[in-house]
């Protein structure tokens, strides 16, 4: 293959890494922003998400689009259940304390993670894609499951934005986010919203794997790369930016995916991480944020 | 905290580290080579305290200061083919100019930033052990050779697999640890990192320069735990990937938090309280993971003060 079909080539794989990306990191985000804690188990929900995907469409026959579409709506509200438990039981307990949060959030972690391996194995299993149309461009075929994942991160994304910027909801999570105190003081029920964030955040985390589990298969560990590239994205992004997460998602899923194409993975990894301390380091706002309050 | 009669502290300190050497006489061989073991990691711990105790900085990669010592003191006895104690240098060395660097660059961010600095930068220190795999051994990790490991002096020459001389090593590096982390928390300067810790800004309006005293504690916290995996490589000779994984900078913090954050005995009751849980439950159970989970879990929520830490509020004021 030339060159030019290559890095196009390239460049759709990324995207398609960015769409996913952009929804995870927009979970994490979220909970950082409303509630200014880190969730150090939001690449378990993402990976809990692709595992209940996994069980829900083994467990509908019939055709695949079938079981794929109970996934999309199924495992996301599990995996909110989920963290909205974990929520009441642990985070509210703690007072939302940030570094509290973080040492028991890495707790969750290992829990869910060692609770996948007991219980689903392993193995890494494969979920039929809910179609298998193959889009003929001149130079290759591409996946049109790939091109619908795109679609369908878009179309959540703008649905987030419509949710925070245009409804009653949005407006009392930017209100929690912007004073809980005062929030708190003209009736807002911050704990409640807190709670609703928290769900939220790992839902968005669900979605996301459910999309990218028909290419990439479910494995108990895959919730790891997504943590780390997610924190990357909301640094990048600005923590609590909408825009400034799916900018930076599309940047770092674009870049990932051309640098592994033409150099070593692990060689991609380390030069992102580096940079991305350094961001953290020397621009703590992110590229795009505004100076924190 | 009230104030500490030196005596009391000091002779606490000396009778724990007596019964550790007395211990090394009785206990059968399988818990001998464990706590061999769990006196390294102790060290750890300890170097882990320090900061996270003391100064109030929660660092997520504290793994990259433990195996700079595991991988500087591993590397030159493979590839250099030094001897014990100059490996064992160069294995401080290498964590002490880690920390200094990376305590440049990560203190200038605070809170929640220093936590996901840090975690960055030891992922990047893992990533390239694994990217070097020809000279580290990837994640399948190395051996240190048996014949290598003979610490020379004067005239006889000791084996460090030997379990007697291994045990011996480790209580010595860990008393040596002890009691100069003792020493350190009971002088002047500890008292600066306890006042940072409680107000930053306070300190720095008496006069104090906090990111000098800081940069000191991140660079005396590097170098305690990377003697720790010095140790670590010539005593157990293997020198491996997993040690550079997050995991390696989270149980630090489990076992400090478990025993008693800025207590000087806390690491060593963590790890030894920790190790054996795992152990004892891995005979019916794989999934210790999940019994780290929970406790992390039950710590932060019930005892955030640990052991130690609850023992020193409710009954024994004066523990250091």
């Amino acid at each position: 293959m030339a060159f030019g079909p290559h890095l196009l080539l390239a460049a759709l794989e990324g995207l398609v890494t960015s769409a996913v990306l952009a929804l995870t990191a927009l979970g994490l985000s979220l909970v950082f922003g409303v509630m200014r804690v880190v969730n150090v188990a939001h690449g378990e929900f993402f990976m809990l998400g692709a595992v209940l995907a996994w069980a829900i469409t083994t467990a509908i026959s019939g055709h695949p689009s079938l079981g794929f579409l109970a996934a999309l709506v199924l495992a996301p509200l599990i995996v909110g259940l989920i963290a909205l438990v974990a929520e009441r039981l642990v985070l509210r307990r703690l007072n939302y304390n940030p570094e509290a949060t973080i040492v028991a959030t890495i707790g969750m972690l290992y829990i869910i993670q060692q609770l996948a391996l007991t219980f689903y194995g392993p193995e890494a299993r494969p979920v039929e894609p809910p179609f298998s149309y193959r889009i003929l461009l001149p130079w290759f075929g591409y996946s049109g499951y790939k091109l619908s994942i795109i679609a369908a991160s878009a179309l959540l994304l703008v649905a987030t934005w419509f949710v925070l910027t245009r409804t009653k909801i949005g407006l009392v999570m930017r209100a929690t986010q912007y004073d809980s105190e005062t929030a708190q003081a003209f009736g807002i029920p911050v704990t409640r919203v807190y709670a609703g964030v928290f769900a939220l955040g790992a839902m968005l985390a669900a979605v996301a794997a459910v999309l990218i589990v028909p290419i990439s298969q479910a494995h108990y560990l895959m919730g790891q790369d997504p943590l780390l590239l997610s924190f990357i994205v909301v640094i990048i992004g600005g923590l609590g930016s909408l825009r400034g997460t799916v900018v930076a998602a599309v940047l770092i899923g674009l870049s990932d995916g051309i640098i592994s194409v033409f150099f070593s993975p692990t060689l991609a990894k380390i030069i992102a991480t580096l940079l991305v301390a350094m961001v953290l380091v020397f621009r703590p706002q992110g590229l795009f944020g505004t100076a924190s309050r | 905290m009230k104030e500490a009669s030196p005596a009391k502290a000091y002779a606490l300190h000396l009778g724990v580290i007596a019964l550790l050497f007395a211990l090394s006489f009785v206990l059968p061989e399988y818990h001998h080579g464990l706590l061999a073991r769990i006196m390294v990691l102790a060290v750890f711990a300890m170097g882990y305290n320090m900061l996270f105790g003391y100064v109030g900085l929660l660092s997520l990669g504290h793994a990259m200061f433990f195996s700079a010592g595991l991988y500087g003191a591993g590397l030159a006895v493979i590839h250099l083919g030094w001897s014990v104690p100059a490996a064992f240098t160069a294995g401080l060395a290498c964590g002490a100019l880690l920390a200094l660097v990376i305590g440049l660059l990560a203190l200038r961010t605070t809170g929640v930033a220093f936590m996901i600095v840090t975690m960055m930068f030891a992922q990047v220190f893992y990533l390239i052990i694994l990217y070097f795999a020809s000279w580290t051994g990837g994640d399948q990790g190395l051996v240190v050779p048996q014949s290598a490991r003979v610490l020379v002096v004067g005239s006889t020459s000791l084996g460090l697999t030997e379990p007697t001389v291994r045990y011996m090593s480790a209580l010595a590096l860990f008393s040596i640890v002890l009691l100069v982390t003792l020493v350190i928390v009971r002088s002047r300067y500890g008292r600066v990192l306890v006042a940072i810790r409680e107000n930053e800004e306070r300190t720095k309006m008496l006069g104090y320069d906090t990111l000098s005293n800081k940069l000191v504690a991140v660079v005396v916290s590097g170098t305690i735990c990377a003697a720790s995996g010095a140790a670590y490589a010539l005593l157990f000779g293997y020198v491996g990937s997993t040690f550079a994984s997050v995991q390696y900078s989270i149980l630090p913090l489990l076992w400090v938090l478990l025993g008693g954050a800025a207590t000087t005995l806390g690491p060593l009751i963590g790890t030894l309280f920790m190790y054996y849980v795992v152990d004892i439950t891995s005979g019916y159970t794989s999934a210790y993971l999940l019994i780290v989970g929970i406790a992390l879990i039950l710590l932060v929520l019930f005892f955030p003060k640990g052991i130690l830490g609850t023992i020193r509020q409710r009954w024994l004021g004066w523990l250091p």
